[in-house]
C-alpha cells in the first residue's frame, strides 16, 4: 500500500469517530499545551531576568561583607569610607567606586507619608549603575563632601508624596530631619522582586549622620572591561581582607548572579516541563487505550483486507498512522493552545513569557513520538490478526 | 494447462487449550482454471476449514498444498497476502463491505495493496461495477443499496484483480431466493468467461448447480 493512501485511510477512520478522536487528542492538547506554555513562562522568566541584571549595568562588581553562600547569615558591615577610598586606589579611578549605606525610613512631605528604602550614596552613583533621572539633577561632589541635605526620590515615592506636582525644589522629612528635593529617577519597574521605584538617594554622609553611624553597606565596582573583572574582585576582596581580618568580603559579577538564578529558573522549568510531561504521557496511554478499542471494533474489517491482500504491514502501518495522526493532530493544537496561554500570561500578569521555536520543535517531535510509542502495540496486534478468526467475528 | 489450486492429502489440526481438535484429516482435490465447484456439508464438517485453506487465508498442519502453483507451506504472512491478492476472489455471505465507503472504492480496495495509483483503479472499479450491472450505483454506500447489489459489489471486488479462483462463502446465505438465483447466474456467468468458482454452502440446491459437488463429513470428503 502507497504512504498517501494509508495516510488517507488513517484520516478517514479518524473522521468516522468524530466525537471520540477529539476527546482521545484532548489528553495530548493538554499534555503539549501545559509542556510548551511552562516551558514558556519559564523562559521568559529567565529572560527577563537577565535583562534586569543586565541592566543595572555592564561590568558590575558587587563587594559586600560576609559569605555569598547558601544557609550563611548577612553579616554586619564594618566597612567605612576610608575602605572605599582603599578600594579606590586598587582600582584606580574612584568614579568606578560606588559606595551604599541603606536603610527604611519613612518619608514625610506634607500630611503624605512614603515607605522608602533610603540610599545614602556618592555621587558618582550613576557612573556605576545605570540609573537616568527624569527631573532635576543629581547629587554632586559637594553635596556628598558637605552632607547636605538634599535628595533624588524615585519615580514611585516622588508620585507618593506629591502627586502630579513637581517635586523639585520641595521639602521632605526623612526619619524626621528635613531634605529638600532636587531630582527624580526614571519609572524602572520591579526588579527581582524590590520595588526600585521606591528608593530615595541622599548622600552617603547626610545618611550616616542621620543614621548615627559611619559605617558603608556595601561597594559596587564598574569594571573598565570583563577580562580585568575577576582580577579585579581578587585585589579588592585581599585589600578588605587586610583591613578588616575577622571579617570575609564576597565580590560577585553578574555573570555569577545570572549563573545562579540560570541554575535556579533551569531546575524550576525542567521541573514544570517534567509535570506537563507526565499529563502529555498519561495523554498518550489514552491513545493507546482508544487504538486498542479500535483495533478490536475493526476486527472485521482488518480480517476482509487482510483477505484481499493486506499484509500484517499494511495494516499495521495503517493503525500506526492513525495513532500518529490522533497525536499530532493534537499536538499541533496543543502548541496553539499552549502559545495562547502562555501570550495570555504574558499580557495578563506580571509573568513574562516567551515562545521559543525550539519549544514548539520539541513540543511536535515529543507528540509524534507519544503517537509512535503508544501506537506500535495497538498496530501490531492489528497486524497480527488471523484473518480466519477476524472474518469469523461478528 | 496448470491447476488453479492443487491439495494433496492436506490435513489441518487445531490446538485447543493443548487438545488437538482435528478439522480436515486428509483431503485431496484440484480445482482447475475452469472449474464450478460446489463443497457442502453440514456445520462442522471441515468445509469452512477448507475454505480457508484454499484461498490461502491459512495454512495446512499436514500434506502440501499449491495454490497458483505455490507451496504454501514456505510462505510468510506477508506472501500469504500477495498471493491471496494475484489469485483469489473472496465472496462473503455477509458481503463484508466498508460501511463509510462507496461502491467503487469498495471494489477498488484490493488494488490499494497491489500498489495501483488511484485513477487506474477507480477506472477498474467502474469496469467491474459495469461488469455485474451496478454501473448506476457506483457513489452509493452499502447501506444504500439492497442485499443483492451489496453481494454484487462484493463480486466486483472479488474480481477487479483478475484472480483464477472465486471462493464464495454461503453467497446467498443472506439474500432472498429470486435475488440468490441471479447472483448465482452471474457467478455462473463468470465461470464461463473463465474464473473457476468454487460455492462453498450446505444449501443442496445451490450446490446442485455446480459441475462438481464435494460433500464434506468429519473432515474428510465422502
Amino acid at each position: 500500500m502507497r504512504l498517501a493512501e494509508a495516510w488517507r485511510v488513517a484520516l478517514d477512520a479518524l473522521r468516522a469517530n468524530r466525537l471520540r478522536s477529539i476527546l482521545t487528542m484532548l489528553g495530548v492538547v493538554i499534555g503539549v499545551a501545559a509542556v510548551v506554555a511552562l516551558v514558556g513562562i519559564g523562559t521568559g522568566t529567565k529572560g527577563q531576568i537577565e535583562q534586569q541584571v543586565e541592566g543595572l549595568g555592564s561590568n558590575l562588581l558587587l563587594v559586600v561583607p560576609g559569605r555569598l553562600e547558601a544557609g550563611s547569615a548577612p553579616a554586619a558591615s564594618t566597612m567605612t569610607m576610608d575602605d572605599v577610598d582603599a578600594v579606590a586606589r586598587v582600582v584606580g579611578d574612584r568614579d568606578r567606586v560606588a559606595a551604599t549605606i541603606a536603610s527604611g525610613e519613612t518619608v514625610r512631605a506634607g500630611s503624605r507619608s512614603a515607605f522608602a528604602s533610603m540610599q545614602g550614596v556618592l555621587e558618582n552613583t550613576p557612573n556605576v549603575f545605570v540609573r537616568r533621572l527624569d527631573r532635576g539633577s543629581y547629587l554632586t561632589r559637594t553635596d556628598v563632601t558637605t552632607g547636605r541635605r538634599v535628595a533624588v526620590l524615585g519615580a514611585g515615592t516622588a508620585t507618593a508624596l506629591f502627586g502630579d506636582r513637581d517635586p523639585i525644589g520641595r521639602q521632605i522629612t526623612i526619619g524626621g530631619v528635613r531634605f529638600r528635593v532636587i531630582g527624580t529617577f526614571e519609572r524602572l519597574g520591579q526588579s527581582l522582586g524590590v520595588d526600585r521605584d521606591s528608593e530615595v538617594h541622599v548622600p552617603v554622609t547626610a545618611a550616616q549622620r542621620l543614621l548615627g553611624t559611619d559605617r558603608i553597606d556595601g561597594l559596587a565596582i564598574r569594571a573598565p572591561d570583563r577580562e580585568r573583572i575577576n582580577r579585579l574582585s581578587t585585589a579588592v576582596v585581599d585589600t578588605l581582607t587586610d583591613r578588616h581580618p575577622d571579617t570575609d568580603f564576597s565580590a560577585v559579577t553578574q555573570e555569577q548572579i545570572l549563573g545562579v538564578l540560570g541554575d535556579i529558573l533551569g531546575v524550576l522549568t525542567g521541573v514544570l516541563a517534567a509535570i506537563a510531561g507526565i499529563s502529555l504521557l498519561v495523554g498518550g496511554v489514552g491513545v493507546s487505550n482508544i487504538m486498542l478499542v479500535s483495533v478490536r471494533e475493526r476486527t472485521k474489517e482488518i480480517g476482509l483486507r487482510k483477505a484481499v491482500g493486506a499484509r500484517p504491514r499494511d495494516i499495521g502501518v495503517q493503525f500506526l498512522l492513525e495513532a500518529v495522526l490522533l497525536t499530532t493532530i493534537g499536538g499541533v493544537l496543543g502548541m496553539a493552545l499552549g502559545v495562547t496561554s502562555a501570550l495570555l500570561v504574558d499580557a495578563l500578569s506580571p509573568v513574562p513569557a516567551a515562545i521559543t521555536w525550539w519549544s514548539l520543535a520539541l513540543a511536535f517531535g515529543v507528540s509524534a513520538i507519544v503517537g509512535i510509542i503508544f501506537g506500535v502495540v495497538p498496530a501490531q496486534r492489528a497486524g497480527r490478526l488471523d484473518p480466519v478468526v477476524a472474518l469469523r467475528t461478528e | 494447462m496448470t491447476a488453479a489450486i492443487v491439495a494433496t492429502e492436506v490435513s489441518r489440526t487445531y490446538d485447543l487449550d493443548g487438545v488437538s481438535v482435528p478439522a480436515l484429516r486428509g483431503v485431496s482435490l484440484t480445482i482447475e482454471p475452469t472449474d464450478y465447484v460446489a463443497i457442502v456439508g453440514t456445520s462442522g464438517s471441515g468445509k469452512s476449514t477448507l475454505m480457508h485453506l484454499l484461498g490461502g487465508l491459512d495454512r495446512p498442519t499436514g500434506g502440501t498444498l499449491l495454490i497458483g502453483g505455490r507451496d504454501v507451506a514456505g510462505l510468510n504472512p506477508g506472501e500469504m497476502a500477495k498471493l491471496r491478492n494475484e489469485t483469489i476472489g473472496f465472496v462473503f455471505q455477509s458481503f463484508h463491505l466498508l460501511a463509510r465507503t462507496t461502491a467503487r472504492d469498495n471494489v477498488a480496495l484490493p488494488l490499494v495493496y497491489r500498489g495501483v495509483g488511484r485513477r487506474e483503479r477507480r477506472a477498474r472499479a467502474t469496469e467491474m461495477l459495469e461488469r455485474v450491472g451496478l454501473s448506476h450505483r457506483l457513489d452509493h454506500r452499502p447501506n444504500q443499496m439492497s442485499g443483492g447489489e451489496q453481494q454484487r459489489v462484493a463480486i466486483a471486488r472479488a474480481l477487479v484483480t483478475g484472480p483464477s479462483v472465486l471462493l464464495a462463502d454461503e453467497p446467498t446465505g443472506n439474500l432472498d431466493s429470486a435475488t440468490g438465483q441471479s447472483v448465482l447466474a452471474l457467478l455462473e456467468s463468470l465461470n464461463s468467461e473463465g474464473v473457476a468458482v468454487v460455492l462453498v454452502t450446505h444449501d443442496r440446491e445451490v450446490a446442485a448447480r455446480a459441475d462438481r459437488q464435494i460433500v464434506m463429513k468429519d473432515g474428510v470428503i465422502i
